[in-house]
């Protein structure tokens, strides 16, 4: 069994804070077929569509029959560990920090033979084991093996927590406690054995339904925060920047407006100062402080989470000005990314459709619950997920996107 | 000794015998402004983001953009910001005549009303009572109605509950009295409107809005320091911005006030 992770120490303030390192990441762009994968939380391998065999490492030809018809898809899990290592010493930068580090050699069930990072208990040779494709704190993906059965405490196994994100003792900011999502995601986080949830409120003159379930969570606190704001989000920084390990960007901005409205181009305005500035404005503050935490502990600074509507990836007309904004965010979401790697801190974009909630009145079901949303990001930063499709709608539209793009442009505006 | 009323008045400022009282609100990012119901279009609150601050975007020097709603902080209304002052001459920011930028003000103290009731009315019954102390309201003048609001801060400003903003203002009867038989050219609050937090349901609605701007006058919100102007005698000078068909502006709004002790 693994030892359950304690709840850290408060810090000596004489000893010097260590700095982020990655583990090496040099990929091949056939190997970041694998990313794709490991990013939505899926495990895929090549799979030849002449002879069916799978293939591992990727290719450009199937070793068996040597068709060139390789084709990414979802794969068995199962298989059988034939050897492991420990790793005690190494030259590498980043795993001297994490030693003994173990590895181990997996027959998969459907045919090839992986070598993969293991959990603590996977125990000998001949165990079975299930492998998953994880992002490591670089971004690339890598192979992980647990055993079957489960064992106590898996999740808090070193190895493991390095590859996730889990709000487990750490702090968490949610920059917009009036979002119809944040009661939930304070919930959920709490569950989790989040230590403390900090939860932005802007404009604290107007007052909003939310605001008695969110202070009767124990362990949260209210925070003066403006997204709109460049000096209210700086202020907040200064203060909680430091303590901030999860950032949870809940700032949405639903107002239906047509193309050719008059007030549309004021509407575009508010939504994207809100969400884009915002975001902006946010990593701003808070990018530069998390990305200094990377390896401030075993519970530093892990990951950022947007909360992003899935019309962001193609536009829904009904919610034009809000899809726009949306998509602005995703870009703005990957250079945070790319900024925020070298702490070694994750950027997670939650992808939903729409909420039901009031903004969307009109929206025939299905629609997410707030609680699934916020369920959905928490299981999603406690399995080190990249991408997070929440719901029938984002699903279905993440499937269509990989099959034909245009098909679902065209069929979002009849 | 001279008889030119412009030295007399550099005099009385450098001596102390006229004071400058200033009504304004610092512009800032926390001030409360005007909520719509939220399908509606909003007003922008003020922002302010910095350009340069003696550093690499401008080694010397030191700036801001702004951005805000013409109806943000202290602030003008201009005739054409409601729909029965649309049609009138000279009804925006920019045509305003300066001449009317300059105008006495009569201060209605109602700040123990408006301390025991958030939702205090106005009545043609405290005009009445008023003159009755102080004389008739000039034409071409000021009302200004104190009611030490400005004093609240942030949600006690706003005082925003489920049925709406609850703060004093004007009834429909006392506008009509100022604006047709007085002739007043404008009307001050201390408060986010010129009307009342509940003004939406009077008859007609936003009756301030309605009768003031109609009859080409003028709006002045969020004012502060009320309780330092005597009931009359103050001289008010509010030079809103010369916006291109602007409906309003924030300002600053200054009083000129003669000490009691000099004659």
């Amino acid at each position: 069994m693994t030892e359950p992770l304690a709840k850290p120490k408060r810090k000596n303030p004489l000893a010097r804070m260590r700095q982020p390192l990655l583990p090496p990441s040099a990929r091949s762009r056939k190997a970041h077929e694998l990313t794709l994968a490991a990013a939505s939380g899926r495990f895929m391998l090549q799979c030849c569509s002449e002879c069916g065999q799978y293939t591992y490492p990727p290719r450009e030809a199937c070793p068996n029959c040597l068709s060139s018809d390789l084709r990414l898809q979802d794969t068995p899990t199962g298989g059988v560990l034939l050897s492991e290592t420990r790793i005690d010493v190494t030259s590498d930068p980043y795993y001297r920090e994490h030693t003994p580090w173990r590895t181990g050699l997996v027959r998969l069930d459907c045919g090839p033979s992986i070598v993969t990072h293991l959990r603590g208990d996977c125990g000998g040779p001949g165990n079975r084991v299930v492998l998953s494709l994880q992002l490591d704190r670089g971004g690339q993906a890598v192979f992980f093996a647990k055993p079957i059965p489960e064992t106590p405490n898996m999740e808090d196994d070193l190895q493991w927590l390095e590859l996730t994100a889990d709000p487990k003792h750490r702090r968490v900011l949610i920059t917009d406690g009036r979002s119809p999502v944040a009661v939930a995601l304070a919930q959920a986080l709490k569950k989790a054995g989040a230590t403390k949830i900090f939860i932005g409120v802007s404009d604290r003159w107007k007052p909003f339904n939310e605001q008695k379930s969110l202070e009767s969570i124990d362990g949260i606190e209210l925070v003066d925060l403006d997204l709109t704001n460049e000096r209210s989000v700086q202020e907040l920084a200064m203060d909680i920047g430091a303590k901030v390990e999860i950032l949870i960007n809940t700032a949405d901005h639903v107002r239906p407006a047509h193309l050719f409205d008059a007030g549309a181009a004021n509407t575009a305005r508010d939504s994207i100062d809100y969400m884009v500035m915002g975001l902006m404005r946010l990593a701003q503050a808070f990018g530069p402080v998390m990305r200094s935490r990377g390896a401030d502990g075993p519970t530093g600074a892990v990951a950022w989470v947007n909360v992003l509507s899935v019309h962001g990836l193609s536009n829904a007309p009904q919610f034009g000005v809000h899809s726009a904004a949306h998509a602005a965010c995703l870009s703005l979401s990957q250079w945070l990314r790319t900024e925020l790697r070298p702490g070694g801190i994750r950027v997670i974009n939650a992808f939903s459709g729409p909420l039901d909630t009031e903004w969307f009145q009109t929206v025939p079901p299905p629609k997410v619950a707030p609680k699934a949303l916020a369920d959905a990001i928490v299981d999603g930063l406690k399995c080190g997920i990249e991408d997070i499709y929440v719901g029938d709608v984002a699903k279905d539209i993440e499937a269509r996107l990989f099959d034909n793009p245009k098909a679902v442009e065209r069929e979002a505006g009849q | 000794m001279s008889g030119n009323i412009l030295d007399a008045f550099a005099r009385a400022l450098a001596s102390g015998a006229v004071r400058v009282i200033d009504l304004t609100h610092t512009l800032s990012p926390d001030f409360p402004v005007i909520v719509m119901p939220p399908e509606l279009g909003q007003s922008a609150p003020f922002r302010m983001e910095r350009i340069s601050r003696y550093d690499a975007s401008g080694p010397a020097w030191y700036w801001n953009n702004l951005s805000f709603g013409e109806h943000t902080g202290t602030h003008f209304d201009a005739p054409v910001h409601w729909y029965t002052g649309r049609d009138l001459p000279l009804n925006t920011v920019d045509t305003l005549p300066p001449a009317d930028m300059i105008a006495p003000a009569c201060v209605i103290d109602c700040s123990a009303e408006a301390e025991r009731d958030a939702d205090f009315l106005l009545t043609v019954a405290e005009v009445t009572a008023w003159e009755e102390k102080h004389g008739r309201i000039p034409a071409q003048s000021w009302v200004l109605l104190r009611t030490d609001w400005s004093k609240k801060r942030a949600a006690a400003y706003a005082n925003l509950r489920a049925d709406g903003a609850h703060t004093p203002g004007p009834d429909a009867a006392v506008m009509r009295l100022l604006v047709e038989e007085r002739g007043i050219i404008g009307f001050g609050t201390e408060t986010i409107g010129t009307d009342a937090g509940q003004a939406g349901h009077f008859s007609p609605p936003y009756p301030a809005h309605h009768y003031l701007h109609g009859a080409g006058r003028y709006g002045l919100q969020c004012l502060t320091n009320l309780d330092q102007l005597p009931p009359t005698g103050a001289m008010i000078v509010a030079a809103p911005l010369k916006i291109q068909n602007g409906s309003g502006s924030p300002l600053r709004v200054l009083a000129l006030v003669q000490e009691r002790s000099t004659g």
